[in-house]
């Protein structure tokens, strides 16, 4: 019964996610719904695993995303701070020509 | 009981969510991460995941949502012409439309629900007992997971260089 309820809350995790990496026009905004999808995606992983506790595969491949998302999030920040740099802006609207 | 906790702490994390998606103050947005962060870890602990909600407070919390509000802070300068002192130097976000984001979504979430509703899992049936996972884990990530394992900290390690590389300033 819970996991269900866990299940549907990451799903709707997940939709709220892909609203906000489509409807905001600030990269770091756009960044933080990259997030929120990978946290509802851990979400399931973890539901599952409960049910699998001598191998404990979903927490083990949860594990690996937490550093991949901590990676990501490292290395696009420093990338949004270069695009700063460049074109003095970070919405990514405004963010169009190759040679500012 | 526990049904009782897991809905207030889901209401927790998609509080948050919406609030992230409505909101047009950028360090809001960063705070109801925050907020939804902290849902999910308490899922974490109710799905019987202890270490990994203690890992997701101190990556996430501790890594990931200090380096966004360094970056807001980093990538945001007040116009000088229309600065005072009497309002609050908000840094905003501009919003598309909202028609096709919110279709986009709201049909996502239908077909996950519907999917979720229908499908008949048989994993779901069987008791799942609270335990602590923290010796199981460490056992696997030094046994059938020590591969992956080095290559995280491989990756960690090409990750912090390149970070530090591209935040670099251009030297003229």
């Amino acid at each position: 019964m819970e996991t269900s309820t866990i299940l549907i809350v990451a799903a709707l995790l997940f939709s709220i996610g892909l609203a906000v990496v489509v409807v905001k026009r600030h990269a770091i905004v756009v960044l933080m719904g990259v997030e929120l999808m990978l946290n509802a995606a851990n979400l399931n992983l973890v539901a599952f695993s409960q049910y699998d506790p001598d191998r404990l595969q979903g927490q083990m491949m949860t594990l690996f995303v937490l550093v991949v998302a901590a990676a990501e999030a490292a290395v696009a920040l420093a990338i949004v701070l270069q695009v700063y740099r460049h074109y003095r802006t970070v919405q990514l609207d405004e963010v169009n020509d190759l040679n500012n | 009981m526990i049904q009782a906790v897991v809905i207030l702490f889901s209401v927790l994390a998609i509080g948050g969510a919406l609030a992230l998606l409505l909101t047009r103050n950028v360090l809001y947005s960063a705070f109801f991460l925050l907020l939804t962060l902290l849902g999910v870890a308490a899922l974490f602990v109710l799905s019987s995941a202890d270490f990994l909600a203690v890992a997701q407070i101190m990556i996430y919390v501790g890594g990931v949502l200090v380096l966004i509000v360094f970056g807001v802070m980093l990538t945001h300068k007040t116009d000088p012409l229309n600065r005072s002192n009497q309002k609050p130097n908000a840094v905003l976000t501009n919003h598309r439309a909202w028609l096709w984001p919110v279709l986009l979504a709201g049909s996502m979430f239908a077909v996950l629900f519907q999917m979720l509703r229908q499908g008949n899992f048989v994993l779901l049936n069987r008791a799942a007992k609270y335990q602590t996972t923290v010796d199981t884990i460490g056992r696997q990530l030094m046994a059938e997971y020590l591969v992956p394992f080095e290559i995280a900290g491989v990756l960690l390690l090409v990750a912090l260089v390149g970070a530090a590389y591209l935040a670099m300033p251009e030297r003229n």
